[in-house]
């Protein structure tokens, strides 16, 4: 059993496996309350199947995943969802059908049974909710667009707003600016730095200059393994790292 | 990129106009233009269309398609035709029988004593709570085996068919207890009240109506709720669902069990109406028939899939009666036609292509047009 932690999220000998290949091997990963952290690593290197391991869609086969020091490798993903972890998908994971206002309302996080549901009043609260959100995210203006008419920068945006309305208290970001104009990126920077305030948060990106403009700390990893961690200075020159990762 | 908005949210008012039209139709025009024998047709269609609003429910607006709707619409119609049956098999009635008291064809089947699951059918307040609580339970069962397990899309359809052909032939091949292949015929009376009679006829109509229109509305109050949207957004990305920590799960059995407690009361207005039930309503044909109803007239609509399920039927009457060896070859070059090119069925038609020029000379439209381009990207 593992040990309890002053973290808020300690991962410890975590491993899965699928057919055979160890996609996660032997992962030790411990993030501080109020923490930014970045995960990069070359495709293929489990950075993904780590974030889907914490917020349980993929089963653990080995280890152990505590969150604020409760085990919960055993939870289903809405429990561990509604404990305070949050996880935005690579690609945007939006309801195209709906409004943005729509998609914001469905992640407030209360009526999340169906006769909660059935009954659920759309109340000041929520729309000022709601609004506030979509301040942050720049859609204030686009709330009664249907999502799927948004470019793909602003689904980036309104999938991470879905994910500041649940208000969690770790965020999962997988390749927030994957497909982003420059501006917009610039953008997506400020934003995370605005919505990392009371929270932590982890992301996977490849964009080493976004990465160097946000980390507070970097974790490489290479074949299912922690290679390399520290601030991105070090990182950087890390021999390994530069050899796997980063080029020469 | 298409900016047309779906149906679901085209104008809530228009949704309303299409439900006065309808009341008007099914109220009005149909009794004073029909013969009884012509109105009790349309009865029999309208009772498909409960079933086609509980696919709209499940399939249009959830994406979980049954191919099995007649089972559960089956099942509310044999709960009632049993509570009937058996008020038809009084031991005044039955006389001549070897055992008098039961009906007919369990005497024939040389069973000598009610089967305990049909004492309790003796009650009508028990009959019409097993129309709605037998369709409900058994999808409940049935949804909390497969949806709780993440089995959906096509696996989820192959197996509400087995369980729709396995009825029938469980209906079939007990003969004693079911009535077997005829189905339970020869019912009467409802409290003594002769269902049969021109006058039970109509007043039974205009019953089914209301309820459709109760059904309808009931529908309507589903889909405009965050439940509604929380099923839009299932069938659309069911993972993103999950992780706003919604229970996928749970709003899946839910609508499908509401959708199979319509297809329950369905029936059960079908053997009020028809005067039997018979395994023919139950299997496979009858369940994919009911699903291309419902896709005719606009699988995310309420209204297309009542007018879809009326038109097609009514369309099937007429070619069956002028060309009856052609109208299996016209129902499947509809729904080919419909999947094909019409996807979102009349209702699609309707919003995107009939009202929009319309809307040019009346208001009406407006709601229907779509909604503004889409900014270029920042």
């Amino acid at each position: 059993m593992a040990s309890n932690t002053d973290f808020l999220l300690a991962l410890e000998s975590v491993a899965v496996s699928f057919d055979g290949f160890r996609a996660v091997d032997g992962l030790n990963l411990y993030v501080d309350y109020g923490e930014l952290r970045v995960i990069i690593g070359p495709n293929g290197a489990g950075k993904t199947t780590v974030l889907d391991l914490i917020c349980g869609r993929t089963r653990t086969s080995e280890g152990s995943i505590k969150f604020k020091n409760q085990e919960i490798t055993s939870w289903n993903e809405q429990e561990i969802v509604r404990r305070g972890i949050g996880r935005k998908f690579q690609t945007p994971t939006i309801y195209e059908d709906l409004t943005v206002f729509e998609n914001l309302e469905l992640s407030v996080p209360r009526g999340r049974d169906v006769f909660g549901a059935l009954m659920w009043k759309r109340t000041p609260e929520v729309i000022e909710q709601v609004r506030e959100v979509a301040e942050m995210i720049f859609l204030r203006d686009q709330l009664e667009r249907s999502a799927e008419t948004l470019s793909h920068g602003q689904k980036q945006w309104l999938e991470i707003g879905m994910l500041l309305i649940q208000d969690p208290e770790l965020l999962m970001l997988d390749e927030p600016v994957a497909g982003m104009s420059v501006a917009e990126r610039a953008k997506t920077a400020a934003l995370l730095k605005e919505i990392i305030k009371n929270r932590s948060v982890i992301v996977i990106e490849h964009d080493m200059q976004f990465v160097e403009s946000i980390a507070h700390r970097v974790t490489v990893m290479h074949q299912g393994k922690v290679l390399a961690e520290g601030d991105m200075q070090t990182v950087q020159n890390n021999p390994k790292v530069k050899e796997v990762y980063l080029g020469h | 990129m298409s900016a047309v908005p779906s149906f679901r949210l085209d104008n809530r008012r228009l949704e309303l106009i299409g439900f006065a039209l309808i009341a008007l139709v099914i109220l009005v025009l149909l009794p004073s233009f029909l013969d009884i024998f012509r109105l009790n047709l349309f009865g029999k269609y309208l009772t498909y269309a409960f079933v086609a609003i509980g696919l709209v429910l499940c399939w249009g607006h959830t994406g979980i398609l049954s191919l099995g709707q007649g089972l559960f619409f089956g099942l509310g119609g044999y709960a009632m035709a049993a509570f009937l049956k058996l008020e038809a098999s009084s031991v005044a009635n039955t006389k001549i029988q070897s055992t008098p008291g039961i009906p007919d064809f369990m005497d024939w089947n040389q069973i000598t004593a009610l089967p305990l699951f049909w004492v309790p059918l003796k009650s009508l307040p028990f009959a019409l709570f097993a129309v709605i609580a037998v369709p409900t339970l058994l999808s409940f069962i049935l949804g909390a085996a497969l949806f709780k397990r993440r089995v959906g899309g096509v696996y989820f359809a192959i197996i509400t068919q087995a369980l729709a052909a396995v009825m029938t032939i469980l209906i079939v091949g007990q003969q004693g207890y079911t009535g077997g292949i005829n189905g339970i015929t020869d019912l009467r009376t409802l409290l003594g009240w002769d269902i049969r009679t021109d006058s039970a006829k109509y007043i039974l109509y205009f019953v089914c109506c209301l309820l459709l229109l109760g059904t309808m509305f009931a529908a309507r109050f589903v889909l405009a709720s965050k439940l509604g949207r929380i099923l839009v957004a299932i069938r659309d990305k069911e993972d993103r669902v999950r992780s706003s920590g919604y229970d996928v799960a749970n709003y899946k059995i839910f609508i499908f069990c509401l959708a199979s407690a319509m297809a329950g009361i369905g029936g059960a207005m079908f053997t009020l109406q028809v005067g039997f039930m018979s395994p023919s309503f139950v299997g496979i044909v009858p369940s994919i028939e009911l699903v291309i109803f419902c896709a005719v007239g606009g699988r995310q609509s309420i209204v297309g899939a009542v007018a879809g399920t009326l038109l097609v039927n009514w369309a099937k009457t007429l070619f069956s009666e002028a060309f009856p060896e052609l109208w299996l070859f016209a129902m499947g070059g509809l729904f080919i036609a419909v999947v094909a090119a019409f996807p979102r069925g009349l209702a699609g038609i309707m919003t995107d292509q009939i009202l929009p020029r319309l809307g040019s000379w009346t208001t009406l439209g407006r709601g229907a047009e779509p909604s503004p381009a889409p900014t270029p990207a920042e």
